[in-house]
């Protein structure tokens, strides 16, 4: 089957600075895309592109197979809907605003009044319908604008950052009806964030981009559990990097030392291998005390607190084992096993949370 | 203060008896700056689009024209437009020279880089985005166009009333290219340098009285439909 939507060899240079550089990304009907990134990575610039609204140095877009001129773009844009991190209203009413592009496509009047109830309501806004578009909240109007874009039945839609502005409670609520509405219409999407919860969620798909090039591409458990470089390792938040030298492996199941001490990892090594290991402090399980851990976890290591940063509802817990690594816990953990900085404390962990990178 | 009394008594008379030279003075103001102004919205707004959406090279140098076109003194318009018009200059040949056509000319002059620059800056004041937006939902390059005046319809609005306020009120072109002809060409700004250069000032003080009303009144129903159109 071919891609619904392709893009090859794509160059965007701003000035001097090359800012995007893509080989190829592909996107097939019905799947929902997430290109994850860092502020700066030309996220929004890919999304733009993929828009035919920066045209690129170089490049080619193909929809449905068809090379697209980036001379003529409007019916390549009438196959699309976007919506932007910041949901810009026109200075009208909303019923206006979410008809402004179905009356660029010249759609009957009956079609339209049905098409602005039906998707005004299906994303919880029929009774602001009259309203001012300029008066509406921060969440209103992004729920507008995913209205406005929804009703133009678009072939793809893209969306850059569109949850970043709001605060946490009405992205929680339009993310969950967001998500369910994707699902429901298979409508292909291509989602542009920096939040890796949103990336889990909506993804069929995940691409990493970093500093303007396409990373590592594929399904969410897989890039997040094994990224293919430090790099996105980092960035995909798996924090504890550590160097050891691989000292036997057997069918996928490896022995690694590090900092003098003895770990078990999963992954396709061989004996001498100098590699990087990443753990998630989520991953970590802490037992203090002379409590002795009833665990299946392979890895079982003691070493010291350093510090204990809050994070939000959790609390991350540095330890020095000879090598640094990282713990979450629960404030209530923290006052149950009364940590303090210094103290002594065993970790444990599964041979299968240890992710290898071989040097 | 007698001699404002007695003017303002006098502009009293002049507007409650209906004086027909009054009268038509007043309309041929009104008439030649409005369709002056209009000219200038029509020549102006395409020029001040192209200029604030193109990506052009010579973009800032029309831009920096526009601006310095706005601080044009009337006088130095008159003097160019005369020799242009001149039974013996250029356009002679068509015989606008102290004609209200010859006052239209030297007004659109005027008003014009009023209307482009003040169009730069409206379209200029709206948010980059925007133009991805409405591209975003499928806006050709007409739809586009159209959609940013409506949103800069405010400013718009102001660059009209700059424009037209700055062609009411101006008389050294009017003066130089109209000639001030009695029934012809004389507008209110003329007659009131006549009425004063004659001294009689309360006849003068009552015309200029007359202007500010008419300003006045053509900029308070411009402010309405702004107004009413910001709150839409």
């Amino acid at each position: 089957m071919k891609p619904l939507l392709e893009a090859r060899d794509i160059k965007v240079s701003r000035g001097a600075r090359q800012v995007l550089s893509i080989d190829s990304l592909t996107v097939d009907k019905g799947e929902a895309l997430v290109v994850i990134g860092p502020n700066g990575a030309g996220k929004s610039t890919l999304l733009l592109t993929l828009a035919q609204l920066i045209r690129p140095s170089i490049g080619s877009l193909y929809f449905n197979g068809h090379s697209q001129s980036w001379d003529k773009t409007l019916a390549y844009r009438r196959q699309i809907g976007l919506v932007l991190q910041d949901p810009l209203m026109l200075s009208t009413s909303v019923a206006n605003n979410v008809s402004a592009g179905l009356r660029f496509r010249k759609v009957g009047r009956q079609e339209i009044e049905r098409r602005v109830s039906h998707w005004l309501d299906r994303f919880g806004v029929l009774h602001l319908m009259h309203r001012p578009a300029h008066q509406l909240s921060g969440g209103e109007a992004q729920r507008v604008s995913l209205a406005r874009a929804f009703a133009l039945n678009p072939a793809i839609l893209l969306l850059d950052e569109p949850f970043s502005a709001l605060d946490t409670p009405s992205r929680t609520r339009l993310l969950a009806d967001f998500q369910a509405l994707l699902t429901e219409t298979n409508q292909t999407t291509i989602f542009v964030t920096h939040d890796m919860d949103e990336a889990w969620l909506i993804g069929h798909q995940i691409a990493v981009l970093l500093n303007g090039e396409i990373r590592q591409k594929g399904a969410p458990d897989k890039v997040f559990a094994h990224p293919k470089d430090p790099d996105v390792a980092a960035f995909v938040g798996l924090e504890s990097t550590i160097l050891g030298k691989v000292v036997e492996s057997n069918n996928g199941w490896a022995r690694i030392t590090v900092g003098g001490k003895s770990l078990e990892a999963v992954g396709d090594v061989n004996p001498g291998q100098d590699v990087f290991l990443y753990l998630r402090p989520e991953d970590v399980t802490l037992w203090a005390g002379n409590a002795l851990p009833q665990s299946s976890a392979r890895n079982q290591i003691t070493g010291r607190i350093t510090s204990l940063l809050p994070r939000g509802p959790l609390v991350h817990v540095v330890i020095d084992c000879g090598f640094i690594i990282g713990a979450l816990i629960t404030r209530a953990s923290l006052r149950d096993m009364d940590l303090t900085q210094g103290q002594s404390i065993t970790a444990t962990f599964k041979a299968s949370a240890v992710h290898l990178i071989p040097l | 203060m007698e001699l404002i009394r007695e003017g303002i008594k006098e502009a009293y008379n002049l507007l409650i008896s209906l004086d027909p030279e009054v009268l038509q003075i007043t309309w041929l103001s009104l008439k030649l700056s409005g369709i002056a102004t209009l000219i200038s919205l029509l020549i102006g707004l395409p020029i001040g689009t192209l200029l604030a959406l193109g990506h052009f090279r010579s973009r800032r140098l029309w831009m920096s024209l526009a601006n310095t076109g706005m601080a044009l003194p009337p006088v130095v318009v008159g003097l160019a437009v005369s020799i242009l018009l001149w039974r013996s200059g250029p356009l002679g040949g068509l015989g606008l020279i102290y004609s209200p056509g010859a006052i239209i000319i030297a007004q659109v002059i005027i008003a014009t880089p009023i209307t482009v620059a003040l169009t730069v800056s409206a379209l200029q004041q709206l948010d980059p985005k925007l133009q991805l937006q409405l591209k975003g939902l499928g806006a050709s390059h007409w739809q586009l166009i159209w959609h940013l005046w409506l949103e800069a319809k405010l400013p718009l609005l102001a660059a009209l009333m700059a424009a037209f306020g700055a062609v009411i009120s101006e008389v050294g072109a009017v003066l130089m290219v109209g000639g001030n002809l009695r029934g012809h060409t004389r507008v209110l700004t003329t007659a009131i340098v006549l009425e004063t250069g004659r001294g009689e000032f309360a006849l003068a003080l009552a015309l200029g009285i007359i202007l500010l009303l008419v300003a006045f009144l053509v900029n308070m129903t411009l402010t309405w439909i702004q107004q009413r159109a910001k709150k839409a």
